[in-house]
């Protein structure tokens, strides 16, 4: 191994061959700023650190050392033996994403602080100075002034806004021209140099422009007050960029900050940090859930809107998964902690949601192409425009208009609006997205959303809820459902089948009410492969299944039931056939429903001019039904799982933008094939990793959602673009004063950064908007 | 056009003809990534009014791990980009940020500042 120019950064007592590991540590016992100091130099004497900082108020050291001569338990005995302690989480503590974001909140908010208090001082400064550049317009006032002495009090003004509140401008733009790279505060810093060196040597040295025959005029207002407006653009604009990733952070501080963990038999509140999965959790009627996890004991329902975007409780009981962050609304219960830290369905929410605002989108190339060589380019405008003014202009005026315009060139050019312009936009949509159950994968999926024109389902679990349920029970005459359907529950409920799982859901939705101890367990049960099950309930032999185990079991429909039968199949239900002590007494259509809001989603999306398109591997007839019940027109029965990317293919063939939604593995490749892929919430790994959009509510208004927030998240970037655009290429010519010859118009460069100051603003300010954007109906 | 006119133009272009040269010929600073341990791929990257390196070279496949330190307090450099691998990261001052990713497809991916002023390329080979 060698050392490499990538490390070269490193100070030169930098070891060779190793690259520096940043670790930081947590330290306890610092009171002080000695203290924190005495930590530094413990640090940083230890061989093999590169660089240590502490932050007292963080209790944090950052140390930079190189692995191969010291390691953490080095590091850990510097700081003991300077008498201070390393705080250590319990066991490795996950990293969490939900948690590191505080220091850095903690900085923004006092790099703000420090921004203001420039811009106050800017402003204060500009105010005095202006009037006083002014007292020309009184000449009986400016008769009684020396132009000498008051050229100095200017200069002396001026000072404190160049040297402090403009610090960072001349800062950057010289690290900038080191590296011969040129930023926004390249164009501020030569702008306001060029009208400050200018007046500095008229305050000094006036003879030598009065020999010129010129004016030795100041800019002393021109410089303060651009450097005064810029720093409000900033001010603002900063303000303006916390809110567009508002969303985000008010997702990250829905985390809980403690649990109630059952440690040795006692209920004991540990902080967040030191859950470990298979902790078991308590949660009472009203606490957070503090992470991912089964549960074990109890019910209720939770508030899961902050995930799902689903405003009703879902109701929960013993087996079923329990997030983080969501709320415990009526019961008490216990889970065993399956997931925390990043691993939490929260935390990938937040991790989906950021790389998504860190993603560029197509639409955004043309401006990225501009900004990396606008700054120069403006420059060599700025120059030109000197150049053609020193050469038209009369004699008398030529130096004081080339340089007003020249400054003014350079500072009403704004990058900053074409590079905000799609970030923000996207920053907010996604953000706005999550907070819907809508996530968003990248700005390319936003994108293809807006140009999606046909709407592709998958029927089983989009349309429909993707598990059978009972749509009829038929019993013999005779029979009363409410006696039988205990039986049958009794027998199902040993069984593992999906269909079973469906008569014991109906049986409790029927509410049937058993007498205690009567009908509930059955004994001798027993599984027959492929066609049913059967067992022995309060002493009588119950068997449910298909037809098959009827047959088998020589027990004889009635002509009855054997019409009723024949119905059901007609309408492409799956039977289930119950006897009882050897005779036929019911039957049950199964069939997957279709859920509630599938109909009013789809004549939403259709009154968008959208497409909508079903699939399914039904035979025609109940494809037919389905899609009759939706309002769907155009389907596709009988598709091999196999074939749903080749539907997708053959829709696109058609010159169509395809958006497909989904649900289950099979999926996958149709969702990767079609422009833009929704998985559905219930659905899997598989197909979320294939799809621009995951919705986290299983029912197709998140389609909708979906699709109308990417619209408006669009057109809010063209809007942004177009604004940037138009607003550089009229400015830059206006202030080159390219309207002088015609309308004798010339922009102050006060007004220029005024311009240019709100131009940023407004881009976000229009970004911003969206955070009212709601789903109609 | 008399004298201060046409050295103010002759100036004048010869300095339009320097800035173009001086931002758009710049050299680039490349540095190689040293792989480490299990091919862990690092490289350490000062932001100053630009990143240097500004030209980071990576074997493909392997983990990579950039450590960007951010040496100043200008606006403009924080915020860091890596729009090919929905990297978004605020580079807090005189801090040490450090961003993971395993590139699996060769090519050259940038990596700019909030705004696309500073630049920089990630090579994968």
């Amino acid at each position: 191994m060698k050392t490499t120019p990538a490390t070269s950064a490193a100070p030169p007592n930098a070891p060779t061959g190793a690259a520096p590991r940043t670790e930081t540590l947590h330290i306890e016992g610092m009171t002080c700023a000695s203290c924190s100091n005495f930590v530094e130099r413990a640090l940083i004497r230890t061989p093999g650190v590169l660089r240590a900082t502490v932050n007292l108020a963080a209790e944090k050291a950052t140390v930079e050392y190189a692995p191969n001569q010291v390691d953490h338990a080095g590091l850990k005995a510097a700081v003991e033996q300077a008498g201070y302690q390393v705080f250590e989480p319990q066991a490795p503590a996950a990293p969490n994403v939900l948690t590191a974001d505080e220091e850095l909140a903690d900085r923004k908010a006092r790099t703000y602080l420090d921004l203001k208090r420039r811009f106050q001082v800017a402003v204060v400064l500009a105010v005095i100075i202006m009037p006083l550049s002014m007292l020309m317009l009184w000449p009986a006032l400016m008769a009684r002034i020396s132009m000498p002495v008051l050229n100095y009090g200017l200069l002396l003004l001026t000072l404190p806004v160049l040297l402090y509140s403009g610090r960072e401008f001349y800062v950057s733009a010289w690290n900038g021209l080191r590296h011969r790279t040129a930023s926004m505060d390249t164009l501020i810093a030569v702008g306001t140099g060029a009208a400050f060196l200018y007046s500095l040597a008229a305050t000094i040295a006036p003879g030598f422009f009065q020999r010129q025959g010129l004016v030795p005029d100041v800019y002393y207002d021109t410089t303060a007050t651009i450097i005064a407006l810029i720093l409000l653009g900033k001010v603002l604009e900063s303000r303006a960029k916390a809110k567009t990733s508002a969303a985000i952070k008010a997702l990250i501080g829905l985390q809980a900050k403690t649990a109630r963990v059952m440690r040795d038999g006692q209920e004991v509140d540990v902080p967040l940090e030191q859950v470990r999965p298979g902790d078991e959790v308590l949660v009472r009627p009203g606490e957070k859930v503090a992470t991912d996890g089964i549960i074990l004991e109890g019910r209720s329902a939770l508030d899961e809107s902050m995930l799902t975007g689903e405003s009703l409780p879902v109701d929960k009981s013993v087996g079923d998964a329990v997030f983080g962050a969501t709320i415990n609304k009526t019961g008490s219960f216990r889970f065993r902690v399956s997931q925390v830290g990043t691993n939490t369905v929260l935390a990938q929410i937040v991790k989906l949601v950021e790389d998504a605002q860190g993603s560029r989108a197509p639409i955004q190339r043309l401006a990225d192409k501009i900004s990396a060589v606008f700054v120069p380019i403006v420059i060599m405008l700025a120059i030109a425009t000197f150049v053609v003014w020193f050469a038209v202009a009369p004699a008398g005026q030529r130096l004081p208009l080339a340089l007003v315009n020249f400054v003014a060139v350079l500072i009403i050019a704004c990058p900053c609006a074409l590079g905000l312009a799609t970030p923000t936009a996207i920053m907010v949509g996604t953000g706005l997205g999550a907070s819907h159950g809508v996530l968003i994968r990248n700005a390319e999926a936003l994108e293809k959303a807006y140009q999606v024109d046909t709407v592709l389902l998958d029927k089983t679990g989009t349309i429909t809820k993707g598990e059978p349920a009972v749509t009829e029970f038929i019993t013999a005459t005779g029979t009363e459902p409410s006696a039988l359907l205990p039986l049958l529950a009794a027998v199902e409920r040993r069984s593992e089948h999906p269909l079973a799982a469906a008569v014991v859901r109906y049986t409790e939705q029927q509410q049937v009410q058993t007498a205690p101890g009567e009908a509930a367990e059955a004994t001798d049960f027993v599984a027959f492969e492929g066609r049913g099950a059967g067992a022995t309930v309060a002493g009588r032999a119950v068997l449910i299944g298909n037809r098959r185990l009827l047959e088998e079991n020589n027990i004889m429909l009635g002509p009855e039931l054997e019409q009723a039968a024949a119905g059901l199949l007609a309408q492409a239900r799956t039977v289930l056939y119950a006897s009882v002590d050897g005779q036929a007494l019911a039957l049950a259509g199964v069939a997957d429903t279709v859920r509630d809001t599938s109909a009013a989603a789809i004549r939403q999306l259709q009154s968008k001019g959208l497409t909508v398109v079903m699939m399914t591997g039904d035979n025609h007839q109940t494809a037919e039904k389905v899609a009759h019940q939706v309002g769907i027109t155009r389907f596709y029965a009988e598709v091999l799982p196999a074939d749903k990317a080749g539907k997708v293919q053959e829709l696109q063939a058609e010159g169509r933008v395809v958006a497909m939604v989904g649900d289950g593995i099979n999926d996958a490749p149709a969702l990767a094939r079609a422009d833009l892929g929704l998985a559905m919430g219930g659905g899997t790994d598989v197909a979320m990793e294939a799809a621009g959009i995951t919705l986290m509510r299983s029912d197709l208004q998140g389609v909708v959602t979906a699709i109308a927030l990417s619209r408006q998240t669009v057109r809010t970037i063209r809007q942004n673009l177009f604004f940037a655009f138009v607003y550089n290429t009229l400015g830059i010519p206006i202030a080159a004063g390219l309207l002088y010859p015609f309308t004798g118009w010339l922009l102050s460069p006060m007004l220029a950064a005024a311009a240019m100051a709100l131009s940023s603003v407004s881009v976000l300010t229009n970004s911003l908007r969206l955070r009212g954007f709601k789903v109609k109906g | 056009m008399d004298t201060s006119q046409i050295i103010v133009t002759l100036l004048g272009t010869g300095l339009i003809g320097f800035v173009g040269w001086f931002f758009f010929a710049a050299p680039h600073r490349v540095a190689t990534a040293v792989a480490g341990n299990g091919g862990l791929q690092q490289a350490t990257i000062q932001v100053k009014g630009g990143y240097s390196p500004d030209v980071v070279e990576v074997a493909l496949g392997q983990p990579v791990q950039l450590h960007f330190y951010r040496d100043e307090t200008a606006g403009c450099s924080e915020e860091l980009l890596l729009p090919d691998f929905g990297i978004r990261r605020e580079l807090p001052a005189f801090q040490t940020t450090t961003v993971e990713l395993r590139p699996d497809k060769a090519g050259t991916y940038p990596f700019t500042c909030g705004m696309g002023m500073l630049r920089g390329s990630l090579i994968v080979r």
